[in-house]
């Protein structure tokens, strides 16, 4: 016979409480956050926006900062982008160096463009057929 | 009147071709054969291999979010580079072709003769964009083979778009539907000037 539930437990059974920040770090590895959910939360990185601030950034646009840039206060990733396009890289270059998707590396490259941090080649829409016929060429010796 | 050092001294141009067909048609095969650096993937962490695996019902939106493209790159000369886009090769990434496709050159279609119907969505987005492509008959160990007029009758596709066949392991025979992709290319922009320049 016994009325244990009704009983209140006793203070110095009661297991200290943590702190929460404590309790954080058991839980998630901060690396497991941009691994382990694609999308979601790499946008965390362009302050959730979608929309890159210019159009006419393709997957091939070759980018390409200024030296100057190199020591401009810009935040890590943005500086990663910096340091990697001392010479011409496509977007897609960057996606695949700074392991990010598409979208948002090319909202982190039309922020930079937009402080003229690194400029950006337009895109041509007809190529000239002088260049065509060059890329025939270029391609048959391969 | 530009001097001839004007070519390396300016920018490089940068082309684009997709790469494109069925799942598991061989198109990172494809672009592994003939690019420079090993195919690269962005958004890599989930894999075709790992859609055409996994149960992605299970797991609800996340997919349709997450995806690898590859793409490899060859130097053509000094200022003139080639990238090749494989595009997703499931139906529900579809959403990403218009983005990939935004200003290519052309396009390779690839086919196994198995799954020839696999090619059919490929087929007609490039035909309704109006992108200059070339079917490339992959030839599967295994897979039976017929004469390049019956797959192309089998896709419905005109005499206009040229067909090969294209082991998407051989770095000689990727160049040479690369080639034959080209030269449509260039055949289709001569047509347009030819038909162009005396109305307008």
């Amino acid at each position: 016979m016994s009325t244990p539930e009704f009983r209140p437990p006793d203070p110095r059974m009661v297991p200290p409480w943590r702190p929460p920040a404590e309790q954080r770090r058991d839980v998630t590895p901060p690396e497991e956050i941009v691994s382990d959910d694609g999308v979601i939360r790499p946008f965390l990185l362009t302050g959730g926006r979608t929309r890159p601030l210019r159009d006419g950034l393709r997957l091939e646009t070759l980018v390409r900062a200024a030296p100057a840039a190199l020591s401009a206060p810009l935040r890590f990733e943005l500086l990663r982008i910096v340091r990697f396009c001392q010479e011409p890289r496509a977007v897609a270059d960057v996606a695949a160096h700074l392991r990010l998707p598409i979208g948002v590396t090319r909202v982190l490259v039309a922020d930079l463009a937009a402080e003229d941090y690194v400029t950006v080649m337009q895109p041509v829409d007809e190529l000239p057929l002088a260049l065509i016929e060059r890329i025939v060429d270029r391609v048959r010796a391969l | 009147m530009s001097a001839p050092s004007d070519v390396s001294t300016a920018a490089p141009v940068v082309v684009k071709i997709v790469i494109s067909g069925g799942f598991g048609v061989g198109k990172t095969t494809f672009v592994s054969a003939i690019s420079e650096i090993e195919p690269l993937l962005t958004e890599a962490d989930l894999t075709e291999v790992s859609i055409g695996v996994d149960d992605t019902r299970a797991v609800g939106g996340k997919t349709t979010t997450t995806v690898a493209l590859d793409f490899g790159r060859i130097h053509l000369d000094a200022s003139l580079m080639l990238y090749l886009f494989g595009t997703p090769g499931q139906d529900r990434f579809s959403f990403l072709w218009d983005d990939l496709v935004d200003g290519a050159l052309g396009a390779v279609v690839l086919v196994d003769t198995r799954r020839i119907q696999d090619s059919y969505p490929a087929v007609d987005y490039f035909e309704d964009l109006g992108v200059p492509f070339l079917l490339a008959v992959n030839p599967f160990d295994g897979a039976p083979r017929f004469a390049l007029a019956e797959v192309r009758d089998a896709l419905g596709v005109g005499p206009e778009v040229p067909i090969a066949e294209c082991d998407a392991r051989a770095r000689g025979s990727v160049k040479d539907a690369l080639v034959l992709l080209m030269e449509q290319v260039l055949r289709r922009r001569m047509r347009a000037l030819a038909a162009g320049a005396p109305r307008e």
